[in-house]
């Protein structure tokens, strides 16, 4: 790592919801969704220019209410889903709809010469994804490496997989599932696995963590317990098959074969509080960021169940280094 | 000496001599004249030597009557001269009268004396005519005896002829009937054949040119060879006891069979014979089972003393026999016996192991000791012949002794859970109400005074190995490994570092996944007990052991009690932080399950304090009864006497207006944000799931921490209407009044609620908090 200082920037308000422009391939950029009662919410999109070390960004408003989930088309820059609270007087519902941000903004780095607040630009809507059968939404899914025509979205205790159509302008429910159970069971996150031709997804519900295959709509696993209080996110490894990162309430990361799933392959126990997060390093599949509401950010090197366990990396030195950031959430 | 005295010192007065005389001899008056008498007859030379001639002295040998006389006159004045003489005069008077007496009393034998004299005169000249008639005879005597001789001396010399020749017959006699002897004892009494052919062997040989000789040595040795021949099939084909075998291949030796083939079937028949011992034993032993014990074998018939006497007597004492004989026989060139025994020894201790391996159960461990002590002395005297077979008999002991340990360990290990399943039914049981179950402390006491007493007990019989009076004890092994590698490492320090993984295996282990969590009351009695391992258990048991078995200085490497106390003391730390998470996590999943579950926008103006916030203050409470019966209070730090009114006013009055104020402007919510997040930077950092202390206080600590943090997650996930916010305010304060009096440090409490309160704020539409006083009102209430 160089010793560049560290670029730092600043939200108005506080925002849950974060990704990478999943379709851009050489600019390094991320979007955020803020949250807030009161005021207008915001989408930043943020580009890091790791050569000279600073940050572009430029604003989208978001009119319709917080943002508790973003996620971006895999194959068209423009397009994002969110997923967002209607709040009325006496009830909040979370909605998801699709989005197209300005043609300007798509491949970023034009810094509006002026002040933000002044010329922000909205977001054109292409489609809501109708959920007023199936509940609030957890999260949005598109599928990995498609040509971002299919999305599932995961609402209450339903999967949903869509079709846009007409150019995204309409989203057309193909299919669907529903975790039956006692109780009131609720999703609270999935991954659209990159393998087996994106035929499966994972999901998460309290303490469970499911898969799905979604040609017939049928669990192909489950991991019962996969956690010992809720499970908070998932991701798959992008470069090696079966294999699942979960974490959760007990302040534990998990690492999964989906093959046999009555333990896990690999426990951390880095975080002093519940991770919210975790994420695979899209090419190094050894790095595991995850965050914490122990305020933490953890960068952990897990070379031993990476895709290259013995280690083509040059940098060979312990690549796990604590980041004490602050994340106000 | 008294006489010279009163001589010289004549002056002093003559009157005195006498008297002093008489005075110094002391005895009866008659005697006194005695003293004087001897001394003239015969002075001592001694007194002469030394008293020098003194002519004066009237008693003295060289009295000179004229010098005295002489002296007197010139010296003496009358009276004194007058005084002298009567006095002489009465002493000579006095000596007359002694010597007649003397006199009289020997007249008598005087007489005898001579008469005897007299005759032994005439005795003898009668005496001296017989002697010579005596020696007349003497003389006529041997010349007439002289004669005699003379005449028988011819007779005597043929008769002494007669008896050599007669000796000679007899011999040759005996030679003739050797072969007709040897027929008839050679069928029944070899032995006694032998000894005759061997007497008659050398000489036969000798005269072996002469043709009747030589008929009667081929005669015998054809009986012989017959003999030998009948030996050998004896040998070869009866079954012998040891001694006839032995008897038999020295009848054969005898016979000058080749040695070296007789070793060999006196080796292969001995070897036959203790082969048959051995399979007697190897009979009691269940067969072999290559297949795997799939089924447990039947209990051995004969308990393992009976197994082991039975071996050492008959196995063991046979080849002893055996291996002597063989050396006698066949001299001290053991180069064939010694593999021939070890083989043999090697199969016996192989089927030893088996048998031993047959004792599963822990049965009686003095039994197995004086089996295996019997085993060790019978060996001894077999080892002197088969020193190979020390180290593989030790080792066998060795195995023995480790194998018995080993299922102490497993026996202890077995123990504690049944004591841990014996506790946890306790903990489980249904109690009637009104009446309380055995209490934490007890069953404490409970399950480590029984875990200690059993590891004593065990301990204990383990010592048999080493007492004094068992012969192995005194190996190198026993004394040194044994007792570090085996009892030390192997089964104290074992079972310590098992219990402290088992323990620690509740906290680590299936709490997630499977199998039933254990319970909580159980975590922290684990907790407790590992501390007090590490307090004092540990130390207590190493020092035991190390009386009861003294490891040597040189001996290898043990571990150390301070090792030991840190892995108990690690586990039970993970044990306590266990405890607090999992009693953090269920008070935790109550709130977060009540807030996820009540709809906070539509709820309308709070008049109680949620149930499940009294649930919550009521479910603490116990945990801090239960810890309390455990653990030490712990400290905490000072408080104000009107602490939870004092902390919760802050956050209501004076903090709250700043940021509810309707003065929310668009630049404002960074304002407000910084505030707060600087004002976190300088407040002290709160680790939530970070181990605890092994006191009360801090375990309490942690399970609010954990709650209310979740709390506080769970609140910012939601979107509330005014009077969700007053609702969380009203429960928040509830809170605060309950919980700060178990918590080490009650700002920690404050922080988190003030955190709630904010976040409760932040997260609602419209945000109007209540009236401190009413939520007062309304807590009092309850």
């Amino acid at each position: 790592m160089e010793d560049d200082a560290p670029v730092i920037y600043g939200l108005e308000f506080q925002a849950r919801a974060l990704t990478p422009q999943t379709a851009e391939t050489d600019a390094i950029r991320f979007l955020v969704g803020t949250q807030s009662l009161r005021y207008d919410n915001q989408i930043h999109i943020i580009d890091f220019d790791d050569e000279n070390n600073i940050i572009n960004k430029n604003v989208l408003l978001h009119q319709v209410g917080e943002i508790w989930h973003i996620s971006t088309s895999p194959a068209d820059k423009g397009v994002l889903a969110t997923c967002y609270n209607k709040t009325s007087d006496t009830k909040v519902m979370t909605c998801a709809a699709v989005w197209r941000m300005p043609k300007e903004l798509e491949s970023g780095s034009h810094e509006s010469p002026d002040d933000s607040s002044s010329n922000t630009q909205t977001l054109e809507l292409l489609c809501h994804l109708d959920n007023t059968a199936h509940g609030n939404m957890a999260c949005v899914m598109w599928e990995p490496m498609g040509d971002g025509k299919k999305i599932i979205s995961l609402a209450d205790n339903n999967i949903l997989l869509w079709d846009l159509e007409e150019s995204s302008a309409k989203a057309v429910l193909s299919s669907s599932a529903a975790l039956e159970g006692k109780g009131q069971l609720k999703f609270t996150s999935g991954r659209w696995s990159p393998h087996h031709n994106c035929t499966q997804i994972a999901t998460a519900n309290d303490t469970t963590v499911r898969g799905w295959d979604i040609r017939s709509m049928r669990q192909i696993y489950c991991i019962e317990n996969a956690h010992g209080q809720l499970v908070r996110d998932l991701d798959f490894n992008p470069n090696k098959q079966y294999y699942l990162a979960s974490c959760g309430d007990d302040c534990k990361v998990k690492f999964w074969d989906t093959r046999n799933v009555t333990e896990p392959v690999k426990t951390l126990e880095e975080h002093s509080h519940w991770v919210w997060n975790v994420r695979y390093n899209h090419s190094h599949d050894q790095l595991i960021l995850t965050g914490s509401s122990d305020s933490r950010v953890i960068l952990s090197n897990m070379v031993s169940i990476s895709s290259e366990p013995f280690g083509h990396m040059v940098d060979d030195d312990e690549l796990s280094d604590q980041e004490d950031q602050h994340q106000e959430e | 000496m008294a006489a010279v005295t009163a001589g010289s010192g004549a002056g002093s007065g003559p009157a005195g001599s006498p008297e002093a005389t008489g005075g110094s001899t002391g005895s009866g008056g008659w005697r006194r004249p005695h003293g004087p008498l001897q001394r003239y007859y015969g002075p001592s030379t001694a007194e002469a030597a030394e008293a020098a001639p003194d002519p004066t002295d009237i008693n003295g040998p060289h009295f000179d009557p004229e010098v005295f006389m002489t002296k007197v006159r010139n010296e003496c004045p009358l009276g004194q001269l007058l005084a002298r003489e009567a006095a002489l005069g009465r002493e000579i008077r006095a000596l007359d009268s002694d010597m007649q007496t003397l006199l009289y009393e020997n007249y008598n034998k005087f007489i005898s004396a001579t008469d005897t004299i007299r005759k032994m005169k005439v005795d003898f000249r009668h005496m001296e005519a017989e002697m010579d008639d005596l020696a007349a005879n003497m003389a006529a005597i041997s010349a007439s005896s002289a004669r005699v001789s003379a005449a028988l001396q011819d007779r005597h010399r043929r008769g002494a002829q007669l008896a050599g020749v007669q000796a000679l017959l007899r011999k040759l006699q005996a030679l003739v009937e050797v072969p007709g002897r040897l027929r008839c004892w050679a069928g029944t009494e070899p032995a006694r054949a032998l000894r005759c052919h061997a007497r008659a062997r050398a000489v036969l040989r000798h005269y072996r040119h002469l043709p009747s000789f030589r008929a009667i040595e081929d005669e015998s040795h054809a009986i012989m060879a017959d003999l030998a021949r009948r030996l050998r099939t004896r040998l070869r084909e009866e079954k012998l006891d040891p001694k006839e075998l032995t008897e038999c291949v020295e009848m054969l030796l005898q016979l000058e069979e080749p040695a070296e083939e007789l070793s060999e079937e006196f080796l292969s028949q001995a070897g036959a014979r203790l082969e048959a011992e051995l399979a007697a034993l190897e009979a009691e032993l269940p067969a072999a089972d290559p297949s795997g014990a799939a089924t447990t074998p039947p209990p051995p018939a004969s308990d393992i003393l009976d197994f082991v006497d039975r071996g050492s007597s008959a196995f063991v004492g046979t080849l002893c026999q055996l291996a002597g004989s063989y050396r006698a026989l066949f001299g001290e060139d053991t180069g064939r016996l010694e593999p021939f025994a070890a083989a043999l020894a090697t199969r016996y201790f192989e089927l030893l192991e088996r048998r031993l391996a047959l004792e599963r159960g822990l049965g009686d461990t003095s039994l197995l000791v004086r089996a295996l002590d019997r085993f060790h002395r019978r060996l001894r005297t077999l080892l002197e012949l088969l020193p190979a077979g020390a180290n593989a008999a030790a080792a066998l002991v060795a195995r023995a002794a480790r194998e018995r340990v080993d299922r102490y360990l497993r026996a202890l290990q077995t123990f504690f859970l049944g004591c841990l399943g014996d506790v946890r039914q306790a903990l489980a049981a249904p109690r009637p109400p009104g009446k309380e179950g055995p209490g934490l402390p007890d069953l404490l006491a409970t399950l480590a005074a029984s875990v200690l007493g059993q590891l004593k007990a065990v301990l204990a019989y383990v010592q048999l190995f080493t007492a004094r009076d068992v012969a192995f004890a005194s190996l190198p092994y026993f004394k040194g490994e044994f007792c570090v590698t085996a009892v030390r490492e192997g089964l104290v320090v074992a079972f310590v570092r098992w219990l402290c993984r088992t323990a620690r295996g509740f906290a680590d282990g299936p709490a997630e996944r499977g199998a039933p969590a254990a319970p909580p009351a159980l975590l922290l009695l684990l907790a407790r007990l590992c501390l007090d391992y590490e307090n004092s258990t540990i130390s207590y048991i190493l020092t035991l052991t190390d009386e009861q078995f003294p490891p040597l200085d040189s001996g290898p490497a043990v571990t150390p009690g301070p090792a030991l106390c840190a892995e108990a003391r690690a586990a039970a730390q993970r044990l306590l932080d266990h405890y607090v998470q999992v009693q953090g996590a269920a008070v935790a999943q109550m709130l977060r399950k009540s807030v996820e579950t009540r709809d906070w926008l539509g709820t309308v103006e709070p008049r109680n304090v949620r149930a499940v916030m009294k649930r919550v203050v009521e479910d603490i409470t116990a945990i801090d009864v239960q810890v309390g019966q455990l653990f030490e209070e712990g400290v905490r730090r000072a408080q104000s006497s009107d602490s939870s009114r004092r902390a919760f006013s802050v956050y209501s009055s004076s903090r709250a207006p700043g940021r509810y104020a309707p003065s929310y402007t668009p630049s404002a919510p960074m304002d407000t944000h910084l505030l707060s997040n600087i004002q976190k930077l300088f407040s002290e950092r709160i680790d939530i799931f970070s181990p605890v202390e092994f006191n009360k206080v801090s375990v309490l600590t942690g399970i609010i921490k954990i709650s209310l943090k979740t709390l506080l997650e769970c609140v910012r996930l939601r979107t509330l209407g005014r009077f969700g916010l007053q609702q969380v305010q009203v429960d928040g304060h509830y809170l605060q009044l309950y919980l700060w009096r178990f918590a080490s440090d009650e700002r920690v409490v404050q922080g988190l609620l003030d955190e709630v309160a904010a976040s409760a704020a932040h997260r609602c539409l419209d945000p109007v908090p209540m009236e401190h006083s009413v939520v007062e009102l309304i807590c009092e209430r309850g």
